[in-house]
């Protein structure tokens, strides 16, 4: 201890307090404050840069999410038009198909309809020439038979069987 | 008979080195252990070492 | 210092593999010739083998102490007179006024140095104030008793403390400018010393003192830890300043972390050194401890800083004494086998010397941030007491 207080020389103590403060004093003012400031300044920097790169990253994630449920929007959609002009075309053909059965059933009809009158006219047309000619017939055979007395007898008979049978 | 303040110093110095020895090899084997608290330990290490160095520089300077 | 930078910047300048090795090669013949250079110089001349032992140790405590005049080495010539290479300093007394002279005027203690009308004489490296023929008178305890005059000479301590800082301005300035010059990136020499930044910031200070305040302490942590660390370095050199290894030195910078610690402290860190209990205990059951507890925590208080200083002086004063003293060796054996040995031995130690530089200032940063940490600590001791 008596040889420290020995070696203690107060003139170095107080250069090196004066000086050191000074220095301190000094580099904090252009060297740590500066250094410290720009390496925190840095390391701020990159962070930022980071959680940048992480907003971008979970943006770009939500708009490919975003462009997902667009895509399924549009999907159902196209879906959705497709099933409709579908049945939109369904229920065209269906229409027309009942429209043609329904023209084709009244077509039918009329035609039917004309054939009946046509057949009706044809049949009392057909009538009235049987009975013009049967009678016509009917005219000459009986001025024949008539003229003849076995024919006239045979006549009646086979009349009369006929009549039977019917 | 008078034992010389230079020996006392001595096994002052003695009993030192063993503490500081024993600190810095339990200190070792605490982080072979827990690798992760090596920070912690080795602060723990070394504020024992400097409060039985201290005692180490008294005696030594005590001479 | 300056061919330790070299050493670090070798990589850089040379791509080339063989004019690495080359070039790392001439730089530590050069180192070492540098080194041994004044110890040769001191240990020539053919006188008997004690005195030239005594011879050592006077070199040797010469060299560990401050010194008035800036000397690299001395020498004997033929005819018995000492020849000193280096510049004076100038000395600067107060007694009854300012006295500033030269310090040739001493002739390196062998003559007296008048100054207006007063004598001063250097002994034993310190000025006391005699008379005109310089004699001093002793105690009974061989103590000189003569007038000592307040002494604040610009001694070689002062002088290196002025080029480190020097160094360290520019240096560290001049990092802090490639920033911003540089778009925030660090450039030239400060660059190697931006890790070592980084590094005191996040594994000494922020682990030590805490996120929330550690920015308070920054700056004597970072120029206490380069200061140290130089200066260390500069003793290593040829130029062989033991600026650190001073006790006033040391005392001065622990006096600094011992004022910031207390300045800084705040109420937790007063209640932890006179009320270390707390609520735990009632105030009879705390007396009886107290009596014993409160002294040691007080005591702590200059403990701390105490060892602080003594680490560091012992260190380098402990370092110093042994690279001289084996460097002394090599010439007081004088043999085949003797002198390569305790050369290398020196060798060794004087790389171990390297580490220790930049361990002390290390423990110092260290130590100085563990107490700042404990001055600015701010913990619940109410919950802790409810805990247990």
């Amino acid at each position: 201890m008596e040889k420290l207080l020995e070696e203690f020389s107060l003139g170095l103590f107080v250069w090196q307090t004066l000086l050191f403060l000074g220095l301190l004093l000094l580099l904090k003012k252009y060297a740590w404050g500066p250094i410290l400031n720009a390496v925190n300044e840095r390391e701020e920097g990159i962070k930022n840069a980071l959680s940048a790169a992480d907003d971008a990253k979970k943006e770009m994630e939500n708009l490919q999410a975003d462009n997902q449920k667009l895509l399924k929007e549009a999907r159902a959609e196209r879906e959705a038009m497709l099933k409709e002009a579908r049945e939109l075309k369904n229920k065209m053909i269906d229409d027309a198909k009942e429209e043609a059965k329904e023209e084709a059933a009244k077509l039918v009809a009329q035609a039917q309809a004309a054939i009946e009158t046509e057949k009706k006219a044809a049949i009392a047309d057909l009538k009235a020439q049987v009975a013009d000619l049967s009678i016509s017939i009917a005219e000459k055979v009986l001025g024949e038979e008539l003229s003849n007395k076995e024919k006239q007898e045979k006549l009646v008979e086979s009349m009369l069987d006929d009549a039977s049978l019917n | 008979m008078e034992i010389p303040v230079m020996v006392g110093a001595g096994l002052v110095v003695i009993g030192v080195g063993l503490g500081i020895g024993k600190i810095g090899g339990s200190a070792m084997e605490a982080i072979a252990r827990q690798p992760e608290a090596y920070g912690k330990i080795q602060t723990a290490m070394l504020i024992a070492a400097a409060l039985i160095e201290g005692i180490g520089f008294a005696a030594l300077f005590a001479v | 210092m300056f061919l330790i930078e070299n050493h670090n910047f070798a990589p850089i300048l040379y791509n080339d593999k063989n004019l690495l090795m080359r070039s790392k090669l001439t730089l530590k013949a050069i180192t070492l010739i540098f080194f041994f250079v004044p110890f040769f110089v001191m240990a020539g001349g053919d006188a008997p083998k004690t005195d030239k032992k005594a011879e050592i140790k006077a070199y040797i405590q010469h060299h560990l102490q401050d010194s008035y005049d800036f000397s690299l080495f001395s020498y004997t010539t033929d005819d018995g007179e000492h020849k000193y290479i280096g510049a004076p300093l100038p000395v600067i007394l107060w007694d009854e006024g300012l006295k500033v002279f030269a310090s040739s005027k001493f002739h390196h203690g062998e003559t007296l140095a008048e100054v207006d009308g007063n004598y001063y004489k250097l002994y034993h490296n310190k000025i006391y104030k005699t008379d005109a023929e310089g004699t001093i008178n002793y105690d009974e305890h061989h103590h000189p008793t003569n007038v000592k005059p307040l002494d604040f000479s610009i001694t070689k301590s002062v002088v290196m403390i002025l080029i480190t800082a020097l160094l360290m301005f520019f240096l560290f300035r001049g990092l802090g400018r490639s920033y911003g010059e540089n778009n925030g990136v660090a450039k030239g020499v400060g660059r190697f010393f931006e890790p070592i930044v980084l590094y005191i910031r996040d594994d000494i200070a922020i682990p030590n003192i805490g996120e929330k305040k550690y920015m308070r302490y920054m700056p004597f942590l970072l120029t206490v830890f380069f200061f140290i660390w130089f200066l260390n370095i500069f003793g290593l050199t040829p130029l062989g300043v033991n600026v650190t290894g001073n006790i006033a030195i040391t005392f001065a910078l622990a006096l600094l972390t011992f004022l910031i610690t207390n300045f800084t402290g705040t109420k937790d860190y007063w209640k932890h050194i006179f009320d270390p209990l707390g609520d735990s205990m009632p105030w009879y059951g705390k007396i009886l401890l107290y009596i014993i507890l409160i002294p040691i925590e007080v005591l702590g208080i200059f403990i701390k800083p105490f060892s602080l200083l003594i680490r560091l002086y012992a260190n380098m004063q402990a370092g110093h004494i042994v690279l001289m003293s084996l460097i002394g060796l090599m010439f007081l054996f004088k043999s085949w086998l003797g002198s390569p040995l305790s050369f290398g031995l020196a060798f060794a130690i004087s790389l171990i010397e390297v580490l220790v530089a930049l361990l002390q200032a290390y423990i110092f940063t260290m130590l100085s941030a563990l107490y700042f940490g404990f001055a600015s600590e701010e913990h619940e001791h109410h919950d802790e007491a409810h805990a247990h």
